[in-house]
């Protein structure tokens, strides 16, 4: 993965307000994308995502900083000089042109052959599973049959980088479920490098080789999915990550005192957990990591449980925080609503971050 | 809970809401009925009617020769020929009005895409701006341009620092550069409201699948703002070709277009039936173009109506 392919180097965008302020979308953003990689921009909105995203495209010019492709500047040029497209969040579909004519629309920009232009649509489709849809106008379309030929359009073109801002936001959970499954198949087997804009922390896990975590304009955590949710670098990445019991402790000798005279031991901590000598810590626990115990580390009052189906959550008020439990649906014995439970950290998954 | 449910009742009965009952819409229909049909069947009725011998008004006579007459000339010797003036006098009109139709659309256009991309109060404002010729009448406006487009008015002072000559007034540019006066808002507006709708992530959808600047607006933007179009033509093609106060007050009658000859037949020729036929024909040749457009904007599957 350290091959150079796509490296943007101290990119900076400022938009002005109209009320005259100043917003830093894209704050001196460093980082380099390896080709074929299935390479994931989170964050949640305003974060400045989408504009690193349009900045790569060309619809957006960055104020500094340089774009790299394969070793060639781009960030100067107009988008319709770069060898990258765009699956608009908003399908951008051409409502006048059958969904042919708009897979067609791409090529015939670059002057392919009508024979060959015939062949790349119809290859296209096949790739999105609309074989068939050529002569449809895109009204015609589900909102996930649109989706597909906005992708088939951008492949039909075989960029060099496919940009995919947010595209999958618009579509219910069960189709969005489906698409994520497809587009990762799409990736895999056309080996193009997708560049994939989102706001949710499962597509972003569950698609990405690697995740860039966004915070108003800057790179908070680049790293695999399993690592950002595992090891994440502070509390916002902890918590906007998967979800995450974030409680407030202070150092005492041999562990972390929690709210309510709970006591948590260092052993318990995640080995590589960085604990300063002394003052406020903030201690993050996975709902899935903690688990009932008699005579656990955590004491405190049960105030709600869920069923979920494949879990149970339980809200405990321990001292005056609320930590959940995730706990699975069976094999567990449910407690009840006000009962006094313990609660033990599973795996050393807890750990200490920067808030 | 309980178990009773009362059956939701038929939907007919009431009628959705917001929908009015169509017996208000009865008054104005037959009203318009009236103010439309009436006029038009009695031109048709007076084109089929002699002249009276003396006077005006019509002898209740049966005749075909008011059409005759529009294309065929009867000499003194009894001999007849083609008569082409009024084919030219319609030709005229239509060059006029297509000229003004193709001059208007070229420079709304860029008006109403400017117009469109400006922020929502700007975007009012502009508009109000294309509509405030509306407020002053037509006739002091047309009077207005008189004093413009005179030879000893600003557009030829301004030349003659350069002693470039300027003398169009009582001549078809004249005529031609009022015509376009008047129309240009019929155009713009229609085309703003198809342009205001447009998707501006279209365009940036083409940019990015390599369309230049050109290309996104031949292929992207005016395909999108067709029905404007279509309505703009519409609005001012047709009401161009029956205009006659431009070719009276600036073309200073010289160049007649037809409805200058329609009128001059009803009032100082005392002719009302040829008037009325000439009249009818021009109806005819308004409706056939009409009729050409809608199936034009049909075959691109628009919606336009405009019958």
């Amino acid at each position: 993965m350290s091959e150079k392919y796509l490296e943007i180097r101290n990119i900076t965008k400022v938009f002005q307000t109209p009320e005259g302020g100043e917003v830093r979308a894209l704050d001196d953003v460093t980082l380099d994308i390896a080709s074929g990689e299935f390479f994931i921009l989170l964050g949640p909105s305003g974060c400045g995502k989408t504009t690193l995203l349009r900045s790569i495209a060309g619809l957006e010019y960055p104020d500094s900083g340089e774009i790299i492709l394969q070793g060639e500047r781009i960030d100067d040029k107009p988008p319709y000089d770069r060898p990258v497209n765009t699956v608009f969040q908003s399908y951008a579909l051409f409502p006048h042109m059958t969904v042919g004519d708009n897979i067609a629309f791409g090529l015939e920009m670059e002057n392919v052959d009508k024979d060959e232009v015939a062949k790349r649509v119809e290859e296209a489709l096949e790739q999105v599973q609309l074989a068939g849809y050529a002569k449809r106008m895109p009204s015609q379309l589900s909102g996930g049959q649109q989706q597909r030929v906005a992708l088939a359009r951008a492949l039909a073109k075989k960029p060099k980088v496919l940009l995919l801002d947010e595209p999958l936001s618009a579509l219910d959970l069960k189709l969005r479920r489906g698409m994520q499954v497809e587009l990762k198949r799409l990736q895999r087997e056309t080996g193009i490098t997708f560049v994939f804009v989102t706001h949710d922390q499962e597509e972003a896990m569950s698609m990405g080789d690697r995740i860039a975590v966004f915070s108003q304009g800057k790179i908070v955590q680049l790293d695999t999915p399993v690592e950002v949710y595992r090891r994440p670098v502070n509390a916002y990445v902890a918590d906007f990550i998967g979800e995450t019991n974030l409680i407030k402790g202070t150092v005492v000798s041999g562990g972390i005192s929690l709210p309510g005279g709970n006591v948590l031991p260092t052993d318990q901590l995640a080995a590589d957990s960085v604990i300063p000598a002394s003052g406020d810590v903030t201690v993050a626990i996975r709902p899935e990591d903690l688990v009932l115990a008699t005579n656990g580390m955590i004491s405190g009052t049960v105030r709600d449980v869920i069923f979920t189906g494949d879990s149970v959550r339980v809200h405990v008020t321990v001292g005056d925080v609320e930590v959940i439990a995730s706990l699975a649906s069976y094999g567990t014995e449910i407690p009840e609503q006000g009962s006094k439970v313990t609660l033990n950290p599973e795996h050393r998954a807890a750990r200490t971050v920067a808030s | 809970m309980t178990a009773v449910t009362t059956p939701p009742k038929k939907q007919a009965q009431r009628g959705r809401p917001g929908q009015s009952s169509p017996k208000l819409a009865y008054l104005p229909i037959i009203f318009l009925a009236f103010a439309i049909g009436v006029p038009l069947l009695i031109i048709v009725v007076y084109s089929f009617l002699e002249k009276p011998s003396q006077g005006t008004g019509v002898k209740w006579v049966f005749t075909l020769e008011n059409y005759k007459a529009l294309f065929i000339q009867e000499k003194l010797d009894g001999t007849t020929a083609l008569d082409t003036r009024y084919i030219k006098v319609l030709w005229t009109s239509f060059y006029y009005s297509l000229l003004t139709t193709v001059v208007t659309l070229v420079l709304s256009i860029p008006v109403a895409m400017w117009i469109a991309t400006r922020d929502a109060r700007k975007r009012n404002l502009l508009v109000a701006l294309v509509t405030l010729p509306f407020w002053i009448s037509i006739l002091i406006r047309t009077y207005g341009m008189r004093q413009i487009v005179a030879d000893e008015g600003p557009i030829g002072k301004f030349l003659g620092i350069f002693n470039i000559e300027w003398s169009i007034l009582y001549s078809p540019p004249a005529t031609i550069l009022g015509l376009i006066y008047v129309f240009l808002p019929f155009m713009i507006l229609p085309i703003y409201a198809s342009a205001e709708r447009f998707d501006f992530r279209l365009a940036e959808a083409a940019y990015d699948l390599g369309a230049k600047r050109m290309t996104v607006v031949r292929r992207v933007i005016l395909p999108s703002i067709r029905p404007g179009v279509i309505s703009g033509i519409a609005l001012v093609f047709i009401p161009a070709l029956g205009s006659f106060l431009q070719s009276d007050m600036l073309g200073g009658g010289k160049t007649n277009m037809v409805a200058n000859v329609i009128a001059n037949n009803f009032g100082q020729a005392r002719n009302w039936p040829f008037g009325s036929a000439l009249a009818v024909l021009l109806i005819v040749l308004t409706l056939l173009f009409v009729l050409i457009m809608q199936g034009a904007a049909q075959r691109r599957g628009d919606k336009v109506e405009l019958v």
